[in-house]
């Protein structure tokens, strides 16, 4: 690394701890975004407080999910950084 | 402090700025409810809202000028985490969800939440993926990141085209829901009302570019969300007692399927993937989710958002500020779905089996507005039936003070807030594309020794340019808004997702494979594209057009793939390139070839 803010083997470190956080996330999205929903019909079935579950999910569920994903990739990329001594000032 | 928005103090003090601005527009909106009281007419209302409005945007705008280019492309890098978000909400939340989507979830139920959902969840891809490398690499457009690292005008050139063409599709619906409030609540023609509306967006761009717009959005964030909740709230206390229509809907959805039942609807309003008889479809199943799919990666590749993720100070607040992005949309989107129940409850109640004579004065006043509200009775027996109902997706946020019975006062705070919800997106929009032009096409490939004074003057001109041929398509009244909006994500969605993903997460991509996936994914969309909808070319198994960017961005990414692995890898100088904007410090590496901005 040309302004050695990291050893080539920490920077390896790094890049495959961030791409698990990645990774993570990405499967969390993708059940949140799809798999839920696939089931839908099913879902419905379940009413809770007068809200048919398979709709709850898709209209206000899954959105809890997105903010809260973000949320975390922020948080938890932040202390990754910080590890790693590659934080900004 | 006042010529200088976007500098030191008034970054210390933006709480207490907009603070006060906020309590302003609160005691604005009190004061026209006290001269409505008075008995001042409805019209004068109508009028103060919006030149109100407008005048606060243009005067945002006048203040913002500015004559620098850092200051100009990417509003100095100096906007705090939480206000990007607002301006991003403010930036992303268009016409198109503002008045159109909750009516859309009124007429198609369960169907219509492939929008909520897809126009939110697009969020965790661009801060998983994208944003902080891109604010790392930080120059002032996407297509300099596709330039940079695809070495060459090519890529850029290719990138540009994509974003053009999405862009362009996605602002001339943005002037065209502009063109509809200001002509309702002006009272003037709707071609006349496009170019007042056009007035408004360019004093808020023109001049202060991307500090202006950065600017001027947060406030038109304040007004959208106050605009959208309070009718909702109001009739959420109104119904249920309980002032959170969130929580209180679930009320709302067991009445609509009472009701559905004595007026023997077949396709329920939660019921999924139905066709009209309330059987399950396939076709509409996988329909939902392929659209779900493309908003997604669409939200994840459209320029004039991404390019909000360069303003910020550094790479940790890029992050930050994706979060607070989908935050303040997300207080919208969640409320969406209450609003089209309890409109479908009231209207479901007070409206359908009443005497045709007798009922409410909104329905009244909006069915005498073309095309919006339609009454029929085919039975002739005097009494409204649910079918003898048409009612367009456009006038159930607009309608809803109106059903709930709330002063006029509160329809003019919906129209400015949906106002506001069209220009802050143009705005974003024109300003993608001129920058775009002058700074990619011009600047970059054209003439690489311009002046900082003569670049800022070629865009500007180029975002009049621009404006007034988005002015005068919209005034030709293309059809179909809606689709044009799910188009332009489909787009955006071939065109540039594979490369600029594939470019921060995969060093083996090459110039030659980003070029082919970007032109395969891109060309296919577009065939499928034009060929269903101008030339009869049938659909490919049932699948909608609005999502044809599903067979674009998985092409983008196998043709990247396969062509990058049968030419040479990219050069150590590149690779390093890329290790330097994967992690947030350190200075990013520069590429033989290329010059930086700073």
């Amino acid at each position: 690394m040309p302004d050695s803010v990291l050893t080539p083997e920490k920077a390896h470190a790094y890049w495959q701890r961030t791409s698990k956080l990645m990774w993570t996330i990405l499967g969390l999205w993708f059940l949140a975004s799809f798999v839920v929903h696939f089931f839908a019909t099913a879902l419905n079935t379940i009413v809770i407080f007068g809200f048919p579950f398979g709709f709850y999910m898709a209209a206000q569920g899954s959105l809890v999910v997105f903010v809260v994903l973000c949320a975390w990739n922020a948080i938890a990329q932040n202390k990754i950084d910080e590890e790693f001594g590659v934080a900004e000032d | 402090m006042a010529y200088q928005i976007g500098r030191g103090d008034f970054i210390a003090n933006l709480g207490k700025i907009y603070g006060i601005y906020t309590v302003g527009f609160i005691g604005f909106t009190a004061g026209l409810a006290v001269l409505e009281q008075m008995g001042v007419p409805n019209r004068i209302i109508g009028y103060l809202y919006i030149f109100m409005t407008i005048g606060i945007y243009a005067l945002i705008g006048v203040l913002s000028r500015t004559s620098e280019v850092s200051e100009y492309y990417v509003a100095g890098r100096r906007v705090p985490a939480f206000y990007n978000g607002m301006a991003t909400g403010a930036d992303w939340m268009s016409a198109a969800s503002f008045i159109s989507m909750a009516g859309g979830l009124y007429l198609q139920g369960y169907d219509g939440l492939a929008y909520v959902l897809g126009w939110t969840g697009g969020y965790v891809l661009v801060a998983i993926l994208l944003a902080p490398y891109l604010r790392k690499f930080g120059q002032f457009t996407v297509p300099d990141f596709l330039g940079t690292r695809f070495g060459g005008h090519f890529a850029r050139f290719i990138g540009i085209l994509v974003l053009l063409c999405a862009s362009f599709t996605y602002v001339v619906a943005q002037v065209f829901g502009v063109g509809i409030i200001t002509s309702r609540f002006l009272g003037m023609s709707f071609e006349l009302a496009v170019f007042v509306g056009l007035a408004g967006i360019l004093v808020c761009s023109m001049l202060g570019g991307m500090r202006a717009v950065t600017w001027t959005q947060v406030a038109q964030y304040i007004i959208l969300i106050v605009a959208y909740l309070i009718p909702v709230v109001w009739l959420s206390a109104q119904k249920t007692g309980v002032p959170v229509p969130e929580l209180m809907y679930g009320q709302a959805l067991t009445k609509i399927t009472e009701l559905e039942k004595t007026f023997g609807v077949l396709k329920g309003h939660a019921t999924a993937f139905a066709d009209p008889n309330g059987q399950f479809s396939w076709v509409r199943f996988y329909n939902y989710f392929f659209l779900i799919f493309c908003l997604m990666v669409g939200t994840a590749s459209l320029p004039h958002i991404l390019m909000r993720y360069f303003t910020t100070p550094n790479v940790r607040d890029a992050r930050a500020s994706v979060a607070w992005s989908i935050f303040f949309i997300f207080l919208l989107y969640f409320t969406a779905p209450a609003y089209a129940a309890f409109a479908k409850w009231e209207i479901y109640s007070s409206v359908i089996g009443q005497p045709i004579a007798s009922l409410p004065a909104w329905v009244q006043n909006w069915s005498q507005v073309a095309g919006m509200l339609t009454i029929r009775d085919a039975n002739g027996d005097g009494i409204l039936q649910l079918a003898e109902l048409v009612i367009n997706q456009d006038i159930i946020v607009l309608a809803t003070p109106e059903i709930a019975g709330l002063p006029y006062v509160i329809s003019g705070l919906v129209a400015a807030g949906g106002l506001a919800a069209a220009l802050s997106t143009a705005d974003g929009l024109l300003l993608a594309i001129s920058n775009a032009l002058s700074h990619d096409v011009y600047y970059k490939m054209i003439d690489p020794k311009a002046s900082t004074g003569r670049r800022l003057m070629v865009s500007r001109v180029l975002l009049l340019v621009v404006a007034v041929i988005a002015a005068y398509t919209a005034s030709t009244r293309p059809s179909g808004i809606i689709q044009m909006v799910a188009w332009a994500f489909s787009i955006a969605a071939a065109g540039l997702f594979a490369p600029l993903v594939l470019g921060i997460w995969w060093k083996r991509a090459n110039s030659i494979g980003a070029c082919c996936g970007m032109i395969a994914g891109f060309g296919i969309c577009l065939f499928y594209l034009i060929g269903t909808r101008y030339f009869d070319m049938p659909l490919w198994w049932g699948i909608s057009n609005v999502s044809c960017g599903i067979f674009g961005i998985p092409l983008a990414f196998v043709v990247t793939y396969v062509v990058s692995m049968m030419t040479a890898p990219p050069s150590k100088e590149m690779q390093d390139f890329i290790d330097s904007i994967r992690v947030p410090r350190g200075a990013v590496l520069t590429v033989s070839g290329q010059t930086r901005v700073e």
